[in-house]
């Protein structure tokens, strides 16, 4: 019996239905009190002084300012830009300046209002276009965390000879991860016995590495455990460091376990969102409407620190011509400093940003051109052999062909499109069906994987059960259950036998963050060489020969560790021989391998009150080999959901830098009535470095809802849209512009 | 602060609190029924529903004064020894992934198919339409509550 | 929970008289709670005292005598949904009731809760002005009953005196051969907070308007009876000339603004054309 490919049922399914799974507020230690910060209410300026307002009692509430820290006050991530708290000049609104710690929490809560900051204001930045101004300079030299251009070919003579050319310029607004389960953190602290922290999270050794300097104490003695986790998507990668930072400070200073949960309220207006984006594209087609060069801008805004602005930039720039074969290339893209709390990881990470434009771009081209949108775009895809963007040449076999036959098939798109563009004539709401075109590279770019360095394990217990020891998080797309069922097949045992430990720094290995679409594909690799290390050593040591049967496996290991000592199987990341990459350059292999789709979406939009609705949505995508198909399908329905939000419903209001909408009533999150069914189609072509066979799956689905839900409206509508959230004040406002 | 009395998942509790107290800080913290949870403190996300004389409510804004001697069915009160029937359709198809707003879901779904087992995707839509999951997308939600009716 | 608790108290009143005097100490009432807990979650409630009003059964049911249908305050929307009288006669009360947040605050959130809160994008009153609802109020010194028309005054200002509580609302059922019509125009299919809303029930007479009465929420600082558009519409044939003058002349009867949620001129619009899907569609539905 194999449990790869199969719909194993939920690790922690149980607990998490008995509501019995403990997430961090679901845990109370003794004599533990609570904590909180007070941050600024503007975004730039210089603090003069704290001044604590009459109202509580100031000598029972314990106080920790940047003079407190014991180590450094930077939160180690990539840059050392961060502080974890403000010294004098304030960069953002709800930077954290003061935590404060109380055994009632309401009463804290009070003393938080009753503080009061003096500042002096300084001119804040709060657009992409006043960054690049560079009229007031907020970070660095010149308001820029990082640039990267990639050339290839000749774009310039390209364009002078082109037949056809055709340019564009989109822009997608922020998002907000909205994981149902706020930021939360415990953390106890001392000199003595080191630091402690649980919380919800997706990567202890992150939070591990921030802890390190800012105590200033050896490795072993920061210990940090990850508690069940509500959704993360990116929103719990960084910035748990932060906050456990934060509460173990309070720890240090009270000696006492500090709990800190972020209520919705702050937890929106202060931690990190998606990246906002603006691309310009121009294209040169020959008279054969082929893409023959093509030239991208691309610029996101990190917010006010570095944070992982570069990476995000990275990934961004890296899918940022898509799925398209093109031969001349140039890619300049940046990522510019504004005066708003950091920028940071949500799902896709960049891609969703660029493909978007891409996408976008492409449906404008298909007009222009005059040609079927289907017909362009398989003129102009990839196939094996070319080049993508990057200079990466797709060495594997792809079937995207195939998988965008499928999308048409199972949407029946080319009756629909003639069909719907019949029916609006006549209806005040107008349908539309639209398509994009994508692919994701899960993984660390380019040398990513090789500096990380992973190191799984897998250990016996004396009970003949085996463990599985990763730093990779359970945080809802099932972790726990695909490690279990990989490493059941590489040791030809039951899925039952395999128990995944909590992530917990004190006994698992760093095996890398829980993003980039990895844990699948990359560290479900090294769990199974690990298992397959541990067999060798049962073999090794006489006890065990192949074939063997599970009991005799079980009673193999139970001596083992009886008689001999510890039996634990590792395995460490190694580069598969075909990922070359040029980091100088930025070109070549940047992704072992990329998972291929299109989706389509059909849309309703009434032109009464110019609400859209995603009445339908097909995904179909070639990701390597599923795992667990129940799982996988969730991950594309979830995914497409968030998509959808991104699309039309999900709109950050800055006001002054600062998230003016931060709650959930005024967040737009897409209702079980907004959300439609969702058919999800698999076609699979095992990449044999990944785990099972797998290709990572996590991010793909956010990269294509929102490009394929705009191509509808604009066949619905007949007008172009190049920005998301496409809000009904904001398609209001472009039908108006049109029909002036 | 005032001495009441609640009947929790069948079970008379009686505990002293102040009136105003939110029935989920009772729940979570006074009688350390911790299955019930917090997503937005205003009445949109649903994490926190329950079960109160038979009827679906947000306990962060039930005060516990007004729940004050009534039945109060949480998610620690669906299952027995083994899982209840709602809770093995989750199970099968998926219906918790994260799990933050499980409890919540299992609730509305509760309150949903106490009327009526079989149902159609346009009615669980609209009785689930006060509790949002971010993870899982709504669709393995809804297939786990019709396959409660006999659907698969 | 932002709220700080010993700042307040919550008591209960058993019966009407109870509720009153408690109310003479200070208290404030405190029906279903689902406005006044969010702001006590956000920690934006004036600190005082409360007296709740759930365990008053004066104020609770949906009686009928006759024609006359009355809802005690403590109604709530869920029960307003599910009455299958009220869905006969007054569609719009129970379209409206079904579209406020979703089932858990359908349960709890009462009508006279909705009424008293007087916020600008209540989702019950505009229902209850074009049915020319009466509404009840109840004092030590007795029982008062003032047209639900008049009752809202200003932004969050009603003609409730201090020591007065809304007791139930009346309605005289008597809309026979009326089109009804309802549309809440929110951000989302649930959960959403309306950012226009239509209701309008109108009657013809040989093709020409014998009564209309159409009124709108969240684009005025109550919701408000377009008595310009009814004047205007009085006797007239609904032809798609007098209907693109009717959409024109609503700009005289709502205010709507730019705030977090949406915009003036998006606002406008909008009421326009549900103004007009609303007068297109009577006479064609029966």
């Amino acid at each position: 019996m194999t449990w790869v490919g199969k719909s194993a049922l939920r690790k922690e399914g149980e607990k998490k239905l008995r509501g019995e799974a403990k997430y961090v507020d679901d845990i109370s230690f003794p004599n533990m009190i609570y904590g909180t910060t007070v941050r600024s209410p503007i975004p730039r300026g210089l603090l003069k002084k704290i001044e604590y307002l009459p109202g509580v009692d100031w000598d029972e509430i314990i106080k920790v300012t940047f003079e407190d820290i014991p180590g450094s006050n930077y939160v180690a991530l990539i840059e050392k830009d961060q502080p974890y708290l403000v010294k004098d000049k304030i960069n953002h609104p709800e930077e954290p300046i003061l935590l404060l710690a109380h055994p009632d929490k309401h009463l804290l809560e009070k003393a938080r209002t009753l503080v009061k900051f003096h500042i002096d204001p300084l001119p804040p930045v709060l657009t992409l276009e006043e960054s690049s101004q560079k009229k007031e300079i907020i970070w660095g030299t010149d308001n820029t965390f990082k640039t990267y251009a990639i050339d290839r070919g000749d774009v310039e003579s390209e364009f002078n000879k082109a037949h056809k050319i055709i340019e564009g310029t989109y822009e997608t607004g922020s998002q907000e991860q909205l994981y149902i389960e706020p930021n939360g953190v415990i953390a106890t602290a001392s000199e003595k016995d080191g630091v402690t922290v649980w919380g919800s999270m997706q990567c202890p050794y992150y939070v591990h590495k921030a802890l390190v300097p800012l105590f200033n104490l050896p490795p072993e003695k920061v210990r940090v455990v990850q508690a069940e986790t509500g959704g993360g998507f990116g929103g719990k990668e960084e910035y748990p460091s932060v906050l456990s930072g934060h509460a173990a400070l309070l720890a240090w200073k009270s000696k006492l376990p500090v709990k800190m949960i972020y209520d919705r309220m702050e937890d929106m207006v202060a931690t990190t969102k998606r990246h906002p984006s603006k691309t310009k594209i121009k294209t040169a087609f020959d008279k054969n409407n082929k893409l023959m060069a093509i030239d991208i801008d691309f610029m996101i805004d990190g917010g006010a620190y570095a944070t992982l602005s570069s990476v995000v930039l990275s990934r961004g720039t890296l899918h940022s011509s898509g799925p398209y074969f093109c031969p001349n290339v140039k890619i300049r893209s940046r990522a510019l400093a504004t005066n708003s709390p950091p920028h940071g990881a949500f799902r896709g990470f960049g891609a969703p940003q660029s493909l978007f434009a891409l996408e976008k771009h492409m449906e404008h081209c298909a007009r222009e051109l005059k040609l079927d949108p289907i017909k362009f775009r398989t003129l102009n895809l990839i196939h094996q052999g070319e080049l993508l963007g990057c200079g990466q040449v797709v060495k594997e076999k792809i079937k995207l062909d195939l998988v965008v036959k499928k999308a048409l098939a199972k949407s029946d798109f080319l009756k629909k499109r003639k069909l719907f563009s019949k029916l609006n004539k006549k209806n005040p709401i107008k349908k539309g069906i639209g398509i994009a075109v994508f692919m994701h590279g899960a993984g660390f770019t380019g040398s990513g994987e090789t500096f990380l360095a992973s190191i799984a394990a897998v250990k016996a217990t004396p009970q003949g059960k085996i463990e599985v020891l990763t730093s990779n998080t359970e945080i809802g797309q099932g972790t726990n259950t695909i490690f279990s069922q990989m490493a059941a097949d590489a040791l030809n045992l039951d899925f039952n036998d395999i128990e995944v430990v909590q992530p917990d720094t004190a006994h698992v290995p760093n095996s890398g963050p829980t993003v980039a679409s990895r844990t699948c594909m990359i560290v479900g690799k090294l769990v199974e060489r690990a298992a397959e290390d541990l067999k060798q050593k049962l073999i090794a040591s006489r006890l065990l020969k192949e074939p063997y049967s599970r009991k005799e496996f079980i009673t193999a290991c139970k001596r083992y560790v009886k008689d001999i000592g510890e039996l634990k199987g590792t395995s460490q990341y190694k580069a598969p021989p075909h990922v070359v990459w040029d980091e100088q350059k930025y070109q070549g292999d940047a992704y072992g391998t990329y998972a291929w789709a299109a989706y389509v979406a059909e849309t309703s939009t009434d032109t009464r009150t110019f609400e859209t609705t995603c009445d339908r949505f097909w995904a179909v995508q070639e990701v390597g080999k599923v795992i667990n198909p129940t799982l996988a399908k969730g991950q594309i329905i979830g995914g497409v959901a968030q998509g959808i939000g991104y699309a039309l419903y999900e709109e950050v209001v800055w006001k002054q830098g600062k998230m003016a909408n931060n709650k959930m009533s005024n967040y737009i999150m897409p209702t079980t009535l907004d959300v439609p069914d969702i058919d999800v189609h698999f076609m699979e072509l095992p990449y044999s470095f990944g785990g099972g066979g797998s290709k990572g799956i996590g991010e793909l689905p956010l990269d294509g809802p929102a490009p394929a839900i705009l191509n509808a409206m604009e066949h619905a509508l007949e007008i172009e849209l190049t920005q998301i959230p496409m809000t009904p004040e904001k398609l209001m406002a472009h039908m108006e512009k049109k029909s002036s | 602060m005032k001495t009441l009395s609640l009947i929790i998942n069948g079970k008379k509790r009686t505990l002293k609190c102040h009136p105003l107290s939110r029935l989920l800080d009772v729940l979570r913290e006074e009688l350390l029924l911790t299955g019930t949870k917090e997503g937005c403190g205003e009445g949109e996300c649903g994490a926190c529903s329950v079960m109160l004389d038979g009827k679906l409510v947000n306990s962060c804004l039930v005060p516990v004064l007004q729940a004050q001697g009534k039945k109060i069915l949480t998610v620690e009160g669906l299952a027995k020894k083994s899982l209840s029937s709602l809770q093995k359709c989750f199970m099968n198809c998926g219906g918790a992934q994260c799990g933050i707003c499980t409890p919540g879901m299992l609730m509305a779904a509760h309150a949903l198919t106490q009327k009526k087992k079989k149902l159609s995707k346009q009615e669980i839509r609209e009785g689930l339409g006060g509790n949002l999951c971010r993870c899982t997308g709504y669709g393995p939600i809804i297939d786990s509550i019709q396959s409660l009716g006999g659907k698969s | 929970m932002r709220g700080y608790l010993p700042d307040y108290q919550l008591t209960t009143a058993t019966n009407l008289t109870d509720a009153l005097i408690q109310m003479e100490k200070g208290a404030k009432p405190f029906a279903g709670g689902t406005d006044i807990m969010v702001l006590l979650d956000a920690g934006s409630l004036t600190p005082g005292s409360f007296v709740s009003l759930l365990d008053i059964k004066e104020l609770r049911g949906i009686k009928i005598q006759k024609n006359i249908f009355t809802l005690g305050a403590l109604t709530t929307y869920s029960e307003v949904r599910d009455h299958k009288l009220l869905q006969k006669h007054f569609p719009v009360l129970c379209q409206s009731a079904q579209e406020v947040g979703a089932i858990a605050i359908q349960n709890r959130g009462t009508i006279g809760g909705n009424i008293a809160n007087g916020s600008p994008a209540a989702d019950f009153p505009p229902g209850l002005l074009i049915y020319e609802a009466l509404i009840h109020l109840v004092s030590r010194r007795g029982l008062r009953t003032v047209d639900y028309t008049k009752f809202h005054s200003g932004y969050k200002k009603n003609l409730l005196e201090n020591d007065e509580l809304i007791h139930s609302v009346s309605l005289i059922n008597d809309f026979k051969d009326y089109h009804h019509f309802w549309r809440k125009v929110g951000s989302r299919k649930a959960q959403a907070i309306s950012k226009t809303m239509i209701a309008g029930i109108a009657k013809l007479n040989k093709k020409r308007v014998e009564d209309l009465r159409v009124a709108f929420g969240s684009v005025a600082a109550t919701a408000v009876r377009c008595y310009h558009v009814e004047n205007f519409l009085k006797g007239k044939n609904l032809s798609p000339n007098v209907i693109l003058e009717a959409k024109k002349i609503l700009g005289k009867d709502i205010q709507p603004i730019d705030d977090i949620r949406s915009t003036g001129k998006y606002r406008l619009a909008v009421s326009q054309n549900v103004l007009e899907e609303f007068l297109c569609g009577i006479g064609s539905d029966k």
